[in-house]
C-alpha cells in the first residue's frame, strides 16, 4: 500500500472528476482547524465552551442564509448532499401521508432511489421524461401535476450530462399552481426541491431568485469538507425527521452537530460564490476548447447534454462510440489522467448510466461514455495533455472492438449476442420494446 | 520462441498506437501481498494484480484486422447479460490433433474482460494447444486462478470468454459435421462434486428460490466446492431476471 501511494505521487495526476469530488480548499481547512481539539464544545451545552461552539454554529449557519438570500433558521446542517436529498424528499412526503410527488428521470440516486422508497410506502410518483439534451418539458410538467400533487424535485444542474435546469421558469408554474389551489380551495400546499450540489460552485443560488422551497447543497462539490450538507427549507413546509434524537436542527436532524464540517462548508460556499461568475467564464471557454479539439481529434464522438450556456460550465461528456468506458478510464489512469465513466462496468450495480439511457441513446453509448469535469486547478495545459493521450488509447481499444455503432443509433447493435430474449437486464427493467434483430445483423 | 516474437510484435504495435508509454508498465512488479486492493473473501489482490495489468494492457491474441477469408475455421459471439460487454471469437483448430492452433478475439468490454480474455486465449494456446475437449472444461475460475483473481462484482460479467468459446466451438462442430459432439447449452456441470448442472439451479429459481442461501436449501451447491459459488450467484441472478426481471 505504501509502496504504491509513493508512486502515484511522484506521477503526474491530471484530475478531472470535479463532479465526483474537489479537493478541500487550504482556507476551508484553516477555518476548520480550530474545532476539532481546542474548541470541541457541544453547542447544546450550557458553559463556555458550549456557548463557543454555539456562537460557531450560528455564525456558520448566518453566513449560508445570507449567501442564499434567506433566513438562517431556514438552513439545516445534515450530513451529505444525499441526506439533504432523503430529508427533502421523504421528509415532506411522509408530512403528507398518500400524496402525490414529481421528479424526472435523469435525477441523482439520491433522489431516485428516494423517490423509489416512497412508491413502495404507497405514494404515487411521477417521473418525467427528459429531451434529448436533458431538458425537463416544462408542458409535460404542467400536465403531470395533480390536484395532490405535494412536491416536485427537479435537480439545477445535472451531475453527468451539465444540463442546467430551467428552475425560475418551474417556480413560476409552482407559484400560479399555488394561486389556483386558493381559488378552487384546495388547500394542498405544492412545494419545489432542488438539487443543488453541482450548481453551486457555477450558478446563482438565491432562493428568492430561483424561487424554489427546498434546496440541497453539500459541501465535497464546492472545495469544502466531505460529510457535510445543506438543506435549505422554507418557513412552513412541513417536514418529518428521518430520525428521532436529541433534537438539534430544529428536531429536524438530530445529532450533535458537525462544528467543524459546519464552519467548512459555510467557508466553502462563501469563497465558491465569490469566485463563481469568474470561475465561470474561464471555464466555459476551457470546456468549449476541450470540446472542440475532442471533436476534431477523435472521429465517431457524440456530445451528451446540452453546449453553450445551458451546460454547467465545468462538463464535458462525451460517447467514444465502439470502445468501453471502463476499459477507457483505466488507461487514462495509467497516463495518470483522472476522470469518469457511464458504463455498466464502473457502477456498484452493474447498471449502465441512467442518465445516458435516459436522453435516449442505446445502451452502448453510455457503455462508451465518458465524463470529464473541471475544477480551480485545470489548465489549458491539463487539456491539452489529455488531448495528446487520448487519440491513440481509443485508436486501440478501438481495434480490439467487435462492434460497429451507428452515431444516431436508438437501438442495442449486438441484441443477439445476449442469451434470454436477447435482453440485458436494465433492458427488461425499463421494458423497452426491441426490434427483432435479423440473425445476420452481425 | 515463435510465441515469444508475436507478442513482441504486438507489444509494438501498442506501443506505436499509444505513443505515450503509460507509467504503471514502467513500475517494478509489485510482490505478492502489495496489490493495491485486496479482496476482502479471498484475500487475493486484484483489479491490478500484474498479471491483470499486463494482460490488459498486452492483450494477447487480438484479432487486429479483419479476418481473411478461410483464415479461421468457425466464429462466435456472446454477450453478457449482466453489464452488456460484448465478446467475439474466432478459432483454428488441428483437425487430426484436434487441438486449438488458433484463438483469436475483440471485445466490446471493460478491464477485466480484456484481462481475462487474453488470459483466456493464452491458456488454450499455450504448449501447442489445448485438446479441444479439454479447452472446454476451462472454467471461469481457472482463468482467475492464472490472473491472481479479479474483483467479486466482476466475475459474472467479465470472463465472457469460456462462454464465447464454447459458443464458438459449437460452431466449428456444426461447420465440420460433428454433431454428436455440439454441446447443448444449459447442462453444463456448475458443481463437480455434486454434478449439478445449470438446468438445476434454473430449476430451483423457477421454483422460487431467490438467493443463494435459498439454492444451497435447495440443492446443497457449491457447499462442498465453494469455487463454483461466483458462477452460482451468476446463474441465479440471470435466472431471477429471466423469469422474474
Amino acid at each position: 500500500m505504501m509502496q504504491s501511494s509513493k508512486k502515484i505521487k511522484s506521477q503526474k495526476r491530471t484530475y478531472l472528476d470535479h463532479a465526483a469530488t474537489t479537493s478541500t480548499d487550504t482556507r476551508v481547512v484553516r477555518a476548520m482547524q480550530p474545532f476539532f481539539s481546542k474548541m470541541y464544545g457541544n453547542p447544546s451545552s450550557l458553559y463556555a465552551d458550549g456557548r463557543m461552539a454555539k456562537e460557531a454554529l450560528q455564525k456558520a449557519r448566518s453566513s449560508i442564509a445570507t449567501i442564499l438570500g434567506a433566513r438562517p433558521e431556514e438552513i439545516i446542517f445534515t450530513g451529505s448532499g444525499t441526506e439533504s436529498d432523503a430529508l427533502a424528499i421523504l421528509g415532506v412526503m411522509r408530512a403528507y401521508s398518500g400524496k402525490h410527488m414529481i421528479t424526472d428521470t435523469i435525477e441523482h440516486h439520491a433522489v431516485l432511489y428516494n423517490a423509489e422508497l416512497l412508491e413502495k410506502e404507497g405514494f404515487p410518483v411521477t417521473y418525467l421524461p427528459v429531451d434529448a439534451e436533458g431538458f425537463v418539458d416544462i408542458k409535460k410538467l404542467v400536465v403531470a401535476v395533480r390536484p395532490d400533487t405535494v412536491l416536485i424535485s427537479i435537480m439545477y444542474a445535472n451531475n453527468e450530462i451539465g444540463t442546467i435546469q430551467p428552475i425560475a421558469e418551474i417556480a413560476k408554474l409552482v407559484r400560479r399552481i399555488r394561486k389556483e389551489r386558493i381559488i378552487s380551495g384546495n388547500e394542498t400546499p405544492i412545494w419545489l426541491h432542488t438539487d443543488a450540489c453541482q450548481a453551486a460552485g457555477y450558478l446563482d443560488v438565491n432562493i428568492e431568485r430561483l424561487g424554489v422551497d427546498l434546496l440541497t447543497l453539500n459541501g465535497s462539490k464546492i472545495y469544502g469538507p466531505k460529510g457535510m450538507g445543506v438543506l435549505y427549507r422554507r418557513r412552513g413546509v412541513k417536514i418529518a425527521p428521518l430520525w428521532l434524537g436529541g433534537g438539534q436542527e430544529q428536531k429536524l436532524r438530530s445529532g450533535t452537530e458537525n462544528i467543524a464540517g459546519i464552519v467548512g462548508i459555510a467557508r466553502a460556499l462563501e469563497i465558491a460564490q465569490s469566485h463563481k461568475d469568474g470561475e465561470n467564464k474561464r471555464l466555459s471557454k476551457l470546456r468549449d476548447y476541450f470540446i472542440r479539439e475532442v471533436f476534431a481529434r477523435i472521429p465517431k464522438i457524440v456530445l451528451n447534454g446540452p453546449e453553450g450556456e445551458r451546460r454547467l460550465s465545468n462538463n464535458v461528456n462525451i460517447s467514444i462510440l465502439d470502445i468501453e468506458g471502463e476499459a477507457m478510464l483505466l488507461y487514462l489512469d495509467a497516463y495518470g489522467i483522472e476522470a469518469s465513466t457511464g458504463s455498466a462496468c464502473d457502477s456498484a450495480t452493474l447498471d449502465p448510466s441512467h442518465v445516458i439511457l435516459g436522453i435516449g441513446r442505446p445502451y452502448e453509448f453510455a457503455h462508451a461514455s465518458m465524463r470529464f469535469t473541471l475544477g480551480r486547478a485545470t489548465t489549458k495545459k491539463d487539456l491539452d495533455y489529455v488531448l495528446q493521450v487520448m487519440p491513440g488509447i481509443v485508436e486501440k481499444l478501438r481495434k480490439i472492438s467487435p462492434i460497429n455503432l451507428d452515431m444516431n443509433a436508438t437501438q442495442m447493435s449486438h441484441a443477439s449476442a445476449f442469451a434470454g430474449q436477447g435482453l440485458p437486464h436494465w433492458e427488461k427493467k425499463r421494458g423497452t420494446k426491441l426490434k427483432t434483430p435479423s440473425p445476420k445483423a452481425q | 520462441m515463435k510465441q515469444k516474437t508475436k507478442k513482441q510484435n504486438v507489444a509494438t504495435k501498442i506501443k506505436k498506437a499509444t505513443k505515450l508509454q503509460p507509467a504503471v508498465l514502467k513500475r517494478k512488479p509489485v510482490p505478492p501481498g502489495k496489490y493495491e486492493v485486496v479482496n476482502q473473501y479471498t484475500g487475493q489482490g486484484w483489479v491490478y494484480s500484474d498479471i491483470v495489468k499486463q494482460h490488459f494492457f498486452q492483450p494477447q491474441n487480438l484479432l487486429l484486422d479483419e479476418p481473411k477469408k478461410g483464415q479461421f475455421d468457425a466464429e462466435g459471439e456472446v454477450g453478457s447479460p449482466a453489464c452488456g460487454d460484448t465478446m467475439r471469437m474466432w478459432v483454428k483448430i488441428d483437425k487430426k490433433t484436434d487441438r486449438v492452433k488458433e484463438l483469436k478475439w475483440k471485445t466490446f468490454g471493460c478491464g477485466s474482460a480484456i484481462a481475462s480474455t487474453s488470459m483466456f486465449s493464452v491458456m488454450v494456446t499455450e504448449n501447442g494447444g489445448m485438446k479441444v475437449d479439454e479447452a472446454l472444461k476451462i472454467r471461469p475460475q481457472d482463468v482467475m486462478a492464472r490472473l491472481s483473481g479479479l474483483p467479486d462484482r466482476k466475475i459474472h460479467c467479465s470472463v465472457l470468454a469460456d462462454k464465447a468459446f464454447r459458443k464458438t466451438i459449437n460452431n466449428y462442430f456444426h461447420a465440420s459435421g460433428q454433431h454428436d459432439r455440439v454441446i447443448v447449452e444449459g447442462a453444463k456441470v456448475i458443481d463437480a462434486r455434486l454434478n449439478i448442472t445449470d438446468k438445476d439451479i434454473e430449476e430451483a429459481v423457477l421454483e422460487g428460490a431467490q438467493t443463494l442461501e435459498d439454492v444451497q436449501k435447495k440443492l446443497k451447491v457449491g457447499v462442498g466446492d465453494p469455487e463454483s459459488i461466483p458462477e452460482i450467484e451468476q446463474l441465479i441472478r440471470f435466472f431471477k431476471e429471466k423469469y422474474y426481471g
